[in-house]
């Protein structure tokens, strides 16, 4: 069977991208290989460790499991979307200053994740540990941030300190500092 | 990944006639991709069907809910009319997956996804499921993950989902279009025992498409708990899980929902256990006793004899907590 082609176009960190695309290619191999942009980081390949985490439209995907195709005309954030040096989002710099990441392979997916849930727990989605599903405050704790961080893995073992990042970010957010 | 046509259905009729006998529709994806490119499964044609307009929940005029199929795990999860009256099933899809997948799953996809058995998922073992008639791995093999009710000789594979089990405590209905119009499969018919045909997992006919999912009201639901047992914290499937929903006044169990799994080819609902608790004590010794009733014909191997009284501990634990619970 020869291979089918399929005209899509993604709006890729403000930049538009667009490109005939094979049509069994995901987001993730067409933000790498079609399209140059390689903060996004390939992984498992399986959905299992969130590496090629980005935000579409708003919510965060793994976008290995996510066709391109299917995703014509979304508007796709990866972490260099969110910001670059010396322009560091509130989430990269509270990485840093928190040396949550060792190798640094997962963190693109982490920031990105991490970003997206603090606006989840903001719409009041709840969680695995939240104490009852029926109540739509939702407070970031430690137990929370864990809970709704689990699809990315790390395999340096930052996690101490990436809870601790995610945890300065949503402070901040309470004191009404700038996002 | 072999080469496919990648089509974009526009309405139900057109995913129909793209779909054909040998087409598959691709709705969130997450493990459908993973299948194509794993080799488990392969198509000629992939119908999108993530546009179609069944992204909403509706209350029907009886009380009960309408899902469309395409409603993702999240949002079904975050309806508030999901978390005040069926608060188990807002549980359940909290408990599965991980944020990034339970936004792009769909409720229908959540049905029809595939086992996780280790030998299904390895194309280099025999699995009955994958490859009829090339023997089961899993039976004389690794076996901690089987399958404890209801197995056969071919298969002793064991549903994943966890959404599923709230909805056959609730008696859901799923509504499915084909070429020959649109039916509604009661809950506990959609789901197969594996039999000699474990390579079905449905009683979906070829081409049929799943459009929502129908929950009658329930107003003792109210007070339902889903609770999951499995090898880490969180990001995993079910060793077993319990969904219950329990009403009882005065003592006394005037009636109860009950499903399993993580232990049988499907969703598990304990119907001998609920009709050994209606109208019973609700005590803990009436709990268990109950649940050894409903696991009496339990068929574990050598890896998966924990899971019985594994399931026993638990749905005596989940009930206990219900009956302790003030009504609401």
């Amino acid at each position: 069977m020869t291979v089918d082609h399929v005209q899509v176009r993604l709006t890729v960190d403000g930049v538009d991208r667009a490109g005939p695309l094979d049509s069994r290619l995901t987001v993730l191999d067409a933000l790498r290989d079609e399209f140059g942009v390689m903060s996004v980081k390939k992984g498992c390949d399986h959905g299992q460790c969130g590496a090629c985490t980005v935000i579409a439209d708003g919510r965060r995907i793994v976008s290995c499991l996510a066709l391109a195709a299917s995703y014509d005309g979304a508007e796709i954030t990866t972490a260099a979307g969110l910001g670059t040096e010396p322009e560091l989002s509130p989430m990269q710099r509270a990485f840093a200053e928190r040396d949550a990441l060792q190798c640094g392979y997962c963190t693109p997916g982490q920031i990105c994740s991490a970003v997206a849930m603090i606006e989840e727990a903001r719409a009041g989605m709840p969680s695995h540990v939240s104490p009852d599903v029926r109540d739509r405050s939702v407070q970031l704790t430690p137990a929370e941030i864990r809970e709704r961080m689990s699809g990315n893995l790390c395999r340096c073992g930052a996690y101490v300190n990436i809870v601790a990042a995610v945890q300065d970010v949503v402070e901040a957010d309470l004191r009404g500092g700038v996002r | 990944m072999r080469p496919f046509t990648y089509e974009r259905a526009t309405t139900v009729d057109h995913a129909l006639s793209l779909v054909g006998s040998d087409g598959v529709f691709l709705a969130g994806g997450t493990n459908l991709i993973d299948h194509l490119r794993l080799g488990i499964r392969s198509a000629p044609r992939v119908i999108d069907i993530s546009r179609l307009p069944f992204t909403d929940v509706t209350v029907r005029s009886d009380g009960g809910l309408i899902v469309g199929a395409g409603v993702r795990n999240s949002d079904l999860a975050a309806h508030h009319l999901v978390r005040e009256r069926y608060p188990f099933l807002t549980q359940a899809i909290v408990s599965g997956a991980s944020g990034q997948l339970r936004n792009m799953a769909t409720t229908g996809g959540n049905l029809l996804q595939r086992t996780r058995c280790v030998y299904f998922q390895d194309l280099t073992t025999p699995c009955n499921k994958r490859d009829p008639g090339s023997g089961c791995s899993a039976a004389g093999g690794f076996g901690r993950y089987n399958a404890i009710l209801g197995t056969s000789d071919e298969c002793v594979a064991v549903h994943p989902s966890d959404l599923c089990v709230p909805l056959a405590a609730l008696d859901a209905e799923v509504v499915v279009v084909g070429t020959g119009g649109q039916r509604r499969i009661p809950f506990g018919e959609f789901h197969r025992l594996p039999g000699d045909r474990p390579d079905l997992d449905t009683t979906l006919r070829p081409g049929e498409l799943v459009i929502a999912v129908e929950i009658p009201p329930l107003d003792f639901a109210v007070r339902s708990r889903y609770r999951k047992v499995r090898e880490r914290a969180s990001y995993a499937f079910a060793l077993i899980s319990v969904a219950a929903a329990l009403d009882v006044e005065g003592g006394v169990v005037r009636d109860v929902r009950l499903a399993l799994g993580g232990v049988s080819h499907r969703p598990h609902r304990a119907t001998i256990a609920e009709a050994a608790l209606r109208g019973r004590p609700a005590t803990e010794a009436r709990f268990r006793s109950a649940i050894e009733d409903e696991l009496e014909s339990a068929q574990p191997g050598e890896h998966n004899r924990f899971k019985v009284p594994l399931v026993r501990n638990t749905v005596v634990s989940v009930l206990t907590g219900l009956a302790q619970e003030g009504p609401r």
